[in-house]
């Protein structure tokens, strides 16, 4: 419950966060809202020496479109991302995906930025900004520089970015709208997925559709053999065996490495049924004799 | 290093670890008991207070982070009597507060501070008629109770949120 | 017109909805010392070194302590259970679990104290471990006790009559898994620690703080009169609360051994590793009957997990075996058991403690013997109830029963639920051939045939008060006419302070708001068993009823003297509160005026003193319906509908009685469905922490259909039962039989709780690797799924 001692920084701008990055080195950690990094220093399972409070950056908290793009500030909480009305409209999975993320009290001072620079394979998010083909960029001492997503996360809680840069903004193309699905397999509804699989049409990729898998593997991953199945015609059902092709899963109290490569095969074809499906879906979660709403498995998706 | 917050609109300051978390501010520091610590992983929302009127679990949160913002606390939340009385002294209740006595939403009282301000904070921030019973549990996701088996709380969130105006038409 | 079985709301309330509740951790306590433990992370080793040279020299720090430093314990088992199994206070040569704590470090901060256990090094040579109790029954087990010899700490031998299933037409076994449990009140450990006056003050966050009084007395070597002990609020127990801990001890030994103030409050991590865990029962059960499902013999043997040290959870199987045959007239019954020591935190009461393990055994067997039969669960158990005129009855294993109704409690939970119509939609499910989209579900169509629905049974009969035992309760007129009720119960969220207010002012005609109830000081309330077992109404409740009786009867002597009438002429006017000659209202004595006589006149207070011995325990009983839907594809079950009908004598407020029900629900369906505390082979913990164990939220429950019956008792003059157990031991085998039943058609006979995704599928494919999985689904007759003849 008692972290560590470290020393504290809070920076005021972007400019004063890159000066303590690279005034303190390795021994610096960013802190954005910290729901990612908090947790792990209270049971003292990280001790960085020196935490960089980028929480109050301003410039950061935004969502724009740019056209082609629509642009999403690093330090947007899960909540605003849920509530935004570009989002929404635009691309509407990143806003339901958001607002599935941990409970409300997290999604208040979880952010995007913060979520995708910590780089859990469990985190929903970064699978999304996958399955939709979006760029991350950062900000360092040399500059400004766009890394695709399939390009950020290369091991176990390890990122493309170095440790003098801040990750600033994450763009995502907007035909991931037209129709999308999202299904999370969890134990209690506030836990991180056991696996998730999440479904977006893309204009821009061969088969016509994007996905991303959560938690099959020790890194967000897209299921890049499914979405080839489909560029060569294969039917869903067909595509969707191919869910576990690309991956790699553990083995944890939660699930077997056989267990997750089935349910991803199940919820792949889920996902992707409502990604094509014609009208909107409904809530998946529903009983028939109705009553609780989010335990266990939600799933929603649809696609205008 | 010096931390500055606005608790219940009154101004604590101090001079504390940088390690040091909001909860343990607001009971070690500002005095205030009502917010209890019921884990150590974000899971419970006993800690649970609102920041600048959203709610968020205090214990995930440096103090340092909410220097010069503002917080309220479960003493914060029932309105003033205007004599000078502490809190509870009157029968003064906040809506909330008031729907939980009523449904009996509350037994040991642990859970109940952060209990209360999830549910203020998922009211004020509801669309009207948005807010069904399905709604309410997954709202309450991340506040643990051991005694009521929500059945209650969740009565109580219900009739908050109609007397608020933002509870789905249909409901009961 | 009486208040009671009326919804009086909690005069609880106010304080902790506005403030807080006041509980051990808010404690001010100026200058006060912190307790931080150094626990073991081996879960079997011995202990070759520890140095606490770093640590004592770290800032802030008082002292660090191993076991001799303290003059205090060892703790030593309950009767019953093998002496020589002692638990020295902090690890001495040998740690048996992960989490024992080893040694205590004193500082001046908290933070000081968790930078300092840091420092503290032990060295540890790693012992052979054993979790599983099955393993560690036999022989050849790595053995805790070097020089006890075995891991079995206690027995219940009845013997096995090998004629037992004589004359029945079929016998069905199971092995069945009641797994262990951390019982998770939100408030954690915590205990405060000072001397004052030459006196130990001790504020304990318990459920019985005179137990908590006689405890630290004798592992200190102290006086029970040199003990204060103080209950304040008490964020939740749950059975758990009811004893001591090492570690309260220690805190208690160190502030009393340095003459200082001395606080400790775990975390929850620390707390899910020290506090003690719940059931831990593995269960053999066989059940005999004719082919017309009338059953013959039960028998159930259990191998009971105690942890690392022989706590309350040793001696459980004797509760179970009190209630093995649960609500059956069955002529043979058989309950054997054997407690055995491994390298776990130590098992003691959670919620039901050893009875809801006996209601999970029954209703699973009755289930299994239904399927064999192929027969339906609800007619099962009708052919079986022990009938309603046959009360008090007296089972096969020796307990008599006071009073019941078990068939009238089944038909009114069927005809909540629905039950016909759910078991049709259940088959309109099975042969569903619908394709298999998860958004047809809610699209208004036909339910996707992944989606099974499944309805469990239980009817239970348990026993509160199961130790025996009286309570204390005392009450007392003020000379201003505010009533004060004394009470040896410990409330920590059971409304006693509304509950007992409303016993009071309906003896005599007081308002609630001029009643106080005092509770958890043993130097204001003299003796008292606290609040466990679902004891405390129809002890303490009624204790605090006759005491207001007999104050009614003092009042009405003095106010016959003050008036000059006899006694027999004096009215009490309940609607006014004052006593006046019948006929003659005008001229009275109020209840002030009556404490203010009585002091005036010899010095005494209006009051009185009652100690309640009740003839025996109570016997609540209901039924509880459960309906799940089972995702086949994923192995997700929810719980969509939990029907209640619960009977527990009485009702004093309706209010409490269903919060008591609900709560008990919620934690039943969660071992159902969520929880389980797991440990790896070497013993290490794997849910440790609220992130990694499933404490069920209210985003996986639904709201209950719950309602009661009212069968009174006969052992006390109100009438009462005990409710606050009885949620939990109805509740769970109705879940657990709802998902058996969901996968019944398919080849799957029994799920071993949690019934978690990824079990319930291993289940599935297991059944579908024998059966196809199309003719299974299109099956409408249970699988023969018997697995042994008599």
């Amino acid at each position: 419950m008692i972290p560590a001692p470290f020393e504290y920084a809070r920076a005021a701008s972007l400019e004063e966060a890159l000066s303590f990055l690279a005034e303190h080195g390795d021994e610096a950690k960013l802190l954005a809202g910290g729901h990612s990094l908090l947790p792990l220093m209270k049971l003292r399972l990280a001790t960085p020496g020196v935490l960089v409070d980028i929480g109050r950056i301003e410039e950061l908290q935004y969502v724009r479109d740019e056209g082609e793009a629509v642009a999403i500030g690093a330090l947007t909480t899960h909540h605003d991302l849920s509530r935004n009305p570009l989002l929404r409209r635009q691309l509407p999975v990143v806003a339901h995906v958001a607002g599935q993320i941990g409970d409300p009290q997290v999604r208040h001072r979880g952010t995007i930025g913060g979520s995708l620079a910590h780089g859990d394979a469990a985190s929903d998010l970064p699978a999304v900004v996958l399955a939709l083909g979006g760029t991350l960029v950062a900000l360092g001492p040399k500059g400004r520089r766009e890394i695709p997503a399939s390009e950020f996360h290369n091991g176990f809680l390890e990122t493309a970015l170095e440790p003098d840069e801040v990750l600033v903004e994450v763009r995502l193309g907007k035909s991931g709208g037209t129709g999308w699905g999202f299904e999370k397999l969890t134990k209690r509804a506030q836990d991180w997925a056991i696996v998730a699989a999440v479904a977006v049409q893309r204009e821009d990729a061969p088969g016509g559709v994007g996905v991303g898998l959560v938690n099959m593997a020790s890194v967000p991953i897209r299921a890049a053999s499914v979405e080839a199945a489909l560029a060569d015609g294969a039917s869903v059902a067909e595509a969707a065996e191919l869910a576990d092709a690309d991956s790699d899963p553990g083995a944890d109290i939660n699930a077997s490495v056989e267990y997750r490569r089935h349910v991803a095969k199940v919820l792949v074809r889920r996902a992707l049924e409502r990604a094509l499906a014609g009208p909107a879906g409904g809530d998946g979660a529903a009983g028939a004799a109705g009553a609780a709403g989010g335990a266990g498995a939600a799933s929603e998706g649809g696609s205008s | 290093m010096k931390v500055e917050v606005r608790i219940n609109g009154r101004s604590v300051a101090a001079e504390v670890e940088p390690r040091m978390l909001l909860v343990q501010f607001i009971r070690e520091v500002a005095g205030l008991k009502g917010t209890n610590i019921g884990c150590d992983t974000t899971s419970c929302g006993a800690c649970t207070v609102l920041l600048d009127g959203q709610s968020v679990k205090s214990c995930t949160m440096l103090a340092a982070q909410a220097d010069g913002l503002d917080v309220m606390t479960i003493e914060g939340l029932a309105p003033d009597a205007g004599d000078g009385s502490a809190p509870g002294a009157t029968a003064l209740l906040h809506p909330v507060q008031r729907a939980f006595h009523e449904h009996h939403g509350l037994q040991c009282g642990f859970c109940t501070p952060g209990m209360v301000m999830a549910v203020t904070s998922l009211i004020a921030e509801a669309e009207p008629g948005s807010l069904d019973e399905a709604a309410v549990r997954v709202g309450l996701e991340g506040n643990l109770c051991r005694c009521t088996g929500y059945h209650n709380i969740v009565e109580a969130a219900l009739a908050a949120a109609r007397e608020a105006g933002v509870a789905a038409g249909a409901t009961e | 017109m009486s208040i009671l079985g009326n919804r009086v709301l909690r005069r609880e309330d106010p304080k902790f909805l506005t403030v807080g509740g006041t509980y051990v951790g808010d404690l001010e306590l100026p200058g006060a010392l912190h307790v931080v433990f150094v626990r073991s992370p081996l879960a079997h080793g011995v202990i070759r070194s520890i140095d606490t040279d770093e640590a004592r020299a770290a800032p802030g720090v008082v002292g660090v302590f191993t076991n001799a430093d303290l003059g205090a314990g060892p703790m030593t088992p309950m009767g019953m259970v093998n002496q020589s199994m002692v638990r020295p206070l902090l690890a001495e040569g040998r740690v048996r679990y992960v989490g024992e704590p080893v040694a205590a470090v004193l500082a001046e901060t908290h933070a000081a104290g968790v930078d300092a256990a840091e420092l503290v090094a032990v060295d540890y040579e790693p012992l052979p471990v054993v979790v599983d109790p099955v393993t560690a029954a036999e022989t050849g087990a790595p053995i805790l006790f070097d020089d006890v010899g075995t891991n079995i700490a206690f027995e219940l031998n009845f013997g096995e009559d090998p004629s037992f299933f004589d004359g029945c037409d079929v016998v069905v076994r199971q092995r069945i898994l009641n797994q262990r449990v951390a019982p998770c009140p939100l408030e954690v450990r915590s205990a405060v620690a000072e001397m004052v006056d030459g006196r130990l003050r001790f504020h304990a966050s318990t459920q019985a703080p005179h137990d908590v009084r006689s405890t630290l007395a004798r592992y200190l070597g102290m006086e029970e009169s040199a003990v204060h002990v103080v209950s304040p609020d008490v964020g939740g127990g749950f059975g758990a609360k009811g004893g001591v801990y090492a570690e309260e001890v220690v805190v208690a030994a160190l502030a009393r051994n340095l003459n200082r103030p001395v606080r400790w409050t775990e975390t929850r991590s620390e707390s899910m590793l020290g506090f003690g865990h719940g059931r831990a029962q593995m269960q053999d059960v066989a059940i005999g009957a004719t082919s017309d499902g009338k059953i013959q013999a039960y028998r159930l043997n259990v191998l009971q997990d105690c942890g690392a040290y022989p706590d309350m959870g040793a001696v459980l199987p004797f509760l179970t075996r009190l209630m093995a045959p649960g609500v059956y007239a069955i002529p043979k019954v058989e309950c054997s058991s054997r407690s055995v020591v491994t390298n776990t935190v130590p098992v003691t009461a959670y919620r039901g403690a050893g009875r809801p393990e006996a209601t999970a055994a029954i209703e699973r067997a009755i289930d299994c013997l239904a399927a064999e039969l192929r027969l339906d669960p609800a007619e099962v158990r009708r052919r079986n109830y022990i009938a309603t005129d046959a009360f008090p009855v007296t089972t096969a294993v020796g307990t008599e029963y006071d009073t019941g109704d078990y068939a009238m409690a089944l038909e009114r939970a069927l005809e909540v639920a629905g039950y016909e119509e759910l078991r049709a939609e259940q088959a309109r499910r099975r042969s569903a051939v619908a394709p298999d989209l998860s958004s047809e579900g809610a699209g208004g169509g036909l339910a996707p045939r992944s989606k099974q629905l499944g309805i469990g049974l239980s009817s239970y009969v348990e026993i509160t008060a199961p130790m025996g035992g009286g309570e204390f309760g005392a009450v007392e007129v003020k000379p201003d006419g505010k009533v004060v009720v004394r009470t040896g119960t410990s409330p920590h969220g059971q409304g006693h302070a509304t509950a007992w207010s409303m016993l009071v002012a309906d003896a005599m005609g007081v308002s609630l708001e001029d009643i106080e109830v005092v509770h958890g000081d043993t130097d204001v309330v003299p003796r008292g068993g606290g609040t466990m077992g679902s004891r405390s109404l129809q002890l303490g409740g009624v204790a605090v009823s006759q005491a207001a009786v007999e104050v009614v009867d003092r009042g009405r002597q003095l106010a016959a003297d003050l008036l000059e009438a006899a006694p027999d002429d004096v009215v009490l006017d309940k609607t006014m509160g004052r006593f006046h000659v019948a006929g003659t209202p005008s001229i009275s004595r109020t209840w002030a005026e009556l404490g203010a006589a009585s002091l005036d006149r010899d010095g005494q207070a209006l009051q009185a003193e009652v100690d309640f011995e009740a003839p025996g325990p109570t016997f609540p009983f209901g039924t509880h319906v459960s309906v799940v839907e089972v995702d086949l594809d994923t192995g997700q079950v929810e719980l969509v509908r939990h029907i209640s009908v619960d009977d527990a004598g009485r009702v004093l407020n309706p209010l409490l009685f269903g919060g008591q029900v609900h709560g008990g629900i919620a934690q039943g369906a969660a071992q159902a469905l969520f929880e389980e505390f797991r440990y790896d082979a070497d013993g290490n913990p794997l849910t440790a922490n609220l992130a990694d164990y499933s404490f069920v939220s209210a985003a996986e429950l639904p709201s209950y259909e719950w309602t009661y019956t009212e069968t009174p008792t006969g052992k006390n003059a109100l009438g009462v039962k005990g409710i606050g157990e009885a949620g939990t031991i109805g509740s769970t085998p109705a879940v657990q039989n709802a998902v058996c039943d969901a996968l019944s058609h398919l080849g799957v006979r029994h799920v071993d709780m949690p019934a978690t995704p990824v079990r319930v599928w291993e289940a599935v494919s297991a059944a579908s690797s024998s059966v196809p999985a199309a003719a299974a689904a299109a099956r409408s007759e249970p699988a023969n799924a018997t697995n042994g003849g008599a």
